[in-house]
């Protein structure tokens, strides 16, 4: 077998790992989660059985639905599942990372969420129309933020290439970049509201008032529902594999053997269980804000990426 | 209190203007005093009343064969006053009371939708509790009514029920419930807003309407205690014994005294397990988690000592006429107070916490702030009240064995937000702490259910509880043979409920949440 080969059969392996975890890593969040709160947690596996048992379920699907709604689910997951393959978890320099780049992957956030809003609409449900006008504010605000943080590192690694992000972080060893910590910050901030969680939006509330996402997928059931949990599972795990991979990508596998593979799939589990453990201690600790607190908040995260970016020209390429 | 007698310079009043005005005897009714007035001058009482401060307690009719007994309870520095006129049963029309008090609103309208009262300068004459499974043209009260009713085998959708409407450039529509995304009582609550801005709210209720009235008439006394008992599940004993306060009156009974010390022990409990869980869930409705969990710990660990203690969690069944069916063993006395010092160092840290945590005052501070007057003005008492500057509590201002003998804290507020409803909770939780405290050191000796002899026809009684919601006025009538006549428990939450859609104006629609629970107005105790 050539090189090349072996390269997609590693990239086909990872993206199918990454697929797969996500449910992991959300029951592994719900367990810690449980243990912060004091009480008794479910198995890491019950989001697995969540799935199978969503899938085994009867489709209950509006009336007056279109198309559009029953064809989001599997948009919002194919997207998902691209962007799943353009991000190194255990390797890098694989095939599909070279495909895409970091702007392509938050064109793949914007394109899941565009159908996801469309989709709360197309019911004609008040809670769909008010949870995609909510979704919408958010991603208007968060886009920007994003994208200022992920061109701070470009900047830095002079490519918008996820791999060779990594592969530059990695070359130049442990150096303290004031802009990677401001950017690092940014990113964090950006993650905790694109994937729904404390303070910007509970994903464990039935208050179908103050939901943000679940307004908008509130009318989905059976396998459509699953495709949509599962899609927000890997979406998480993108977000946490962003933050731990690029500014800490020590341990990822740069050459394809067993051992570096290996150790490659044990700092990836090591890191996103530690990011996981990091974001739930921030859960407990604070309430939900109130919802117009969060184009403040979402703007706090624009202004650290924007001084990650300052401070990166400023300091570190007058040299 | 050392007012002068409001009840006869209001009397005098209404006089000079040309009413009869009777005081009648009622020994039933004490402390409350009853007067008789003509029915078209029902609607001076309510001004005159209104003009002179008193506060609308509650109202409700009664089928007296070929009258309409309409009844009203007004209440002013902790005395009470039973107002009562008769109309035609064929022609049964009254003035309304609500153009002077608007709290008058919905219980006119359940009297409207239960007896065919038609009040003629009611400002709103929808139905309120008639949903389309009866007619309007049906009076289930109605002593010809039969208790099954006459429902069809399939009632069509209520669709045609007028809301307000609300138009103009942004303004949109949303209409919640009554089936939510969790498991909690049914109510619709019509929202109109522009952004996330509400305008206006308008509640449904009724969808618990459980004909409790009805089904009340003709059971005998242990019947009516179990009954009302089950008004609504959270208050199950300030029902009770509000429902046999109102029967041992009327039947001139003596209830022994350690039986009326085990009741307030009861109750007392039942505010601290409901504050608790109240302030959990207030905790989990702006994702506070970690709050929410241990509330709920410390609550289900007060409900489990009270199962320990009287065989239930909610102490369901406890009050009897008569007494108490439970009785508490000196043993099981000592875990009561070591408990309560362990909650009360346990309560201080949680307190700690959640006052110091910016989040979650953010959230709570200024949001559904229900203004004092407004509060005032709809007689909110309990918490909903008390965090609105109304100091009122019928256990301190009129009270009654056992808490005319003990030392009663109410802490009372003025900002009217959902913080200040949570520290009126945790206060009053506290107080309860003292008073359980109190109750234990002072438990009399002696037995805990007097026999029960049923009254004469046509005895009434009038039983008036601080539950953990507020006041609850409850009246009985007895037939022949001991029997119910009429049964009407007025719920705190028929005050509370028009206060909710007073304090959600201008806030955030994803507030209403938080905001109704800090109210936690009760459905089942509302729609009967």
């Amino acid at each position: 077998m050539d090189n090349q080969l072996i390269a997609w059969l590693l990239a086909a392996a990872q993206t199918a790992l990454f697929v797969g975890a996500a449910p992991l890593l959300a029951g592994w969040t719900k367990r810690v989660k449980c243990h912060m709160q004091n009480r008794a947690a479910p198995a890491v596996w019950q989001p697995y059985r969540d799935l199978a048992k969503l899938f085994r379920k009867e489709l209950v699907i509006a009336e007056n639905a279109s198309w559009l709604f029953r064809a989001t689910p599997y948009v919002v997951f194919s997207a998902m599942l691209l962007a799943a393959a353009a991000i190194p978890l255990v390797a890098v320099d694989l095939p599909t990372g070279a495909i895409a780049d970091v702007i392509v992957l938050v064109g793949f956030f914007a394109l899941a969420r565009f159908f996801t809003a469309l989709a709360g609409m197309d019911i004609g449900t008040a809670f769909g129309g008010m949870g995609a006008s909510r979704e919408m504010t958010i991603a208007a605000l968060a886009e920007p933020a994003m994208l200022m943080a992920v061109f701070t590192l470009s900047m830095t690694a002079a490519s918008t290439n996820l791999s060779a992000a990594m592969g530059y972080v990695l070359d130049t060893g442990l150096v303290l970049r004031p802009s990677f910590l401001f950017a690092l910050l940014g990113i964090a901030m950006v993650a905790v509201a694109e994937t729904g969680r404390i303070p910007v939006d509970n994903p464990a509330t039935h208050l179908e008032l103050t939901m943000i996402h679940e307004a908008m997928v509130l009318e989905y059931s059976g396998r459509h529902l699953a495709l949509i949990e599962w899609a927000g599972q890997i979406k998480l795990m993108i977000y946490a594999v962003l933050v731990v991979n690029i500014f800490w990508p020590w341990g990822i596998a740069r050459e394809f053997t067993m051992e570096a593979l290996g150790l490659g799939v044990a700092a990836a589990a090591a890191k996103l269980m530690l990011a996981m453990v990091i974001l739930v201690v921030w859960e407990t600790v604070l309430a939900k804000m109130r919802i117009f607190r969060v184009p403040e908040f979402l703007g706090f995260a624009f202004v650290l990426s924007l001084l990650g970016m300052l401070t990166h020209v400023v300091l570190e390429t007058g040299g | 209190m050392t007012s002068p007698d409001w009840i006869a310079l209001l009397a005098a009043d209404l006089s000079r203007g040309g009413a009869s005005v009777a005081e009648q005897p009622a020994a039933g009714l004490a402390p409350a005093r009853l007067v008789t007035i003509d029915a078209d001058r029902w609607g001076e009482l309510a001004r005159s009343a209104a003009a002179a401060g008193c506060r609308w307690a509650a109202g409700w009719g009664e089928d007296a064969g070929d009258a309409i007994v309409v009844n009203v309870v007004l209440a002013r520095s902790g005395t009470y006053l039973v107002a009562r006129t008769q109309i035609d049963r064929r022609t049964p029309v009254l003035p309304s009371h609500t153009p002077a008090f608007p709290v008058a609103d919905r219980p006119e309208r359940h009297t409207q939708d239960m007896l065919g009262v038609v009040f003629t300068d009611h400002p709103d004459a929808r139905r309120w509790t008639r949903h389309q499974a009866w007619t309007d043209a049906e009076n289930p009260l109605r002593k010809d009514f039969p208790a099954a009713g006459n429902p069809p085998p399939l009632a069509p959708g209520d669709h045609q029920y007028k809301f307000f409407f609300a138009h103009g450039p942004g303004v949109y529509e949303i209409p919640v419930g009554p089936v939510h995304a969790g498991i909690i009582e049914p109510g619709h609550f019509r929202f109109q807003a522009v952004g996330e801005t509400v305008l206006n709210l308008e509640e449904r209720l009724g969808y618990v309407h459980k004909g409790i009235e009805k089904i009340a008439e003709g059971r005998d006394a242990a019947g009516l205690a179990r009954l009302a008992a089950r008004v609504s599940g959270d208050t199950t004993v300030a029902h009770a014994w509000a429902a046999c306060m109102a029967m041992e009156q009327a039947a001139a009974l003596a209830v022994p005294e350690r039986a009326l010390w085990l009741r307030a022990l009861m109750c007392e409990r039942e505010r601290v397990a409901n504050h608790l869980g109240d302030i959990g869930a207030i905790l989990n409705d702006i994702a506070f988690t970690f709050g929410f969990y241990q509330f709920m710990r410390l609550r289900e660990e007060w409900t489990r000592l009270s199962r320990d203690l009287f065989g239930h969690r909610f102490m369901m069944d406890c009050v009897v006429p008569g007494g108490v069916a439970a009785d508490l063993e000196p043993a099981q006395a000592t875990r009561v107070h070591d408990q309560i010092t362990g909650f009360r160092a346990q309560l201080d840290r949680l307190l700690a916490i959640v006052r110091e945590q910016p989040s979650v005052e953010d959230r709570l501070l200024t949001a559904g702030a229900l203004k004092p007057e407004h509060a005032a003005a709809l007689g909110c008492t309990g918490y909903v009240g008390r965090a609105s500057g109304v100091d009122y509590d019928v256990r301190r201002d009129a009270p009654y064995p056992p808490y005319d003998r003990l030392r009663v804290e109410v802490p009372v507020y003025r900002y009217g937000d959902i913080a200040a409803r949570v520290r009126v909770r945790a206060e009053e939780t506290q107080a309860s702490f003292d008073l359980i405290d109190q109750l234990l050191a002072g438990l009399p000796a002696g037995a805990i259910r007097g026999d029960w002899a049923p009254p004469a026809a046509g005895a009434e009684g009038l039983g008036i509880v601080e539950g953990w919601r507020g006041e609850i006025v409850t009246h009985v009538r007895f037939a022949e043979g001991g029997r119910i006549a009429r049964f009407f428990p007025r719920d705190p939450s028929w005050t509370t409920w028009p206060a909710l859609e007073l304090l959600i104006h201008d806030n955030i629609v994803p507030d209403f949440p938080v905001c109704n629970k800090s109210v936690n107005g009760s459905y089942s105790g509302h729609d009967l």
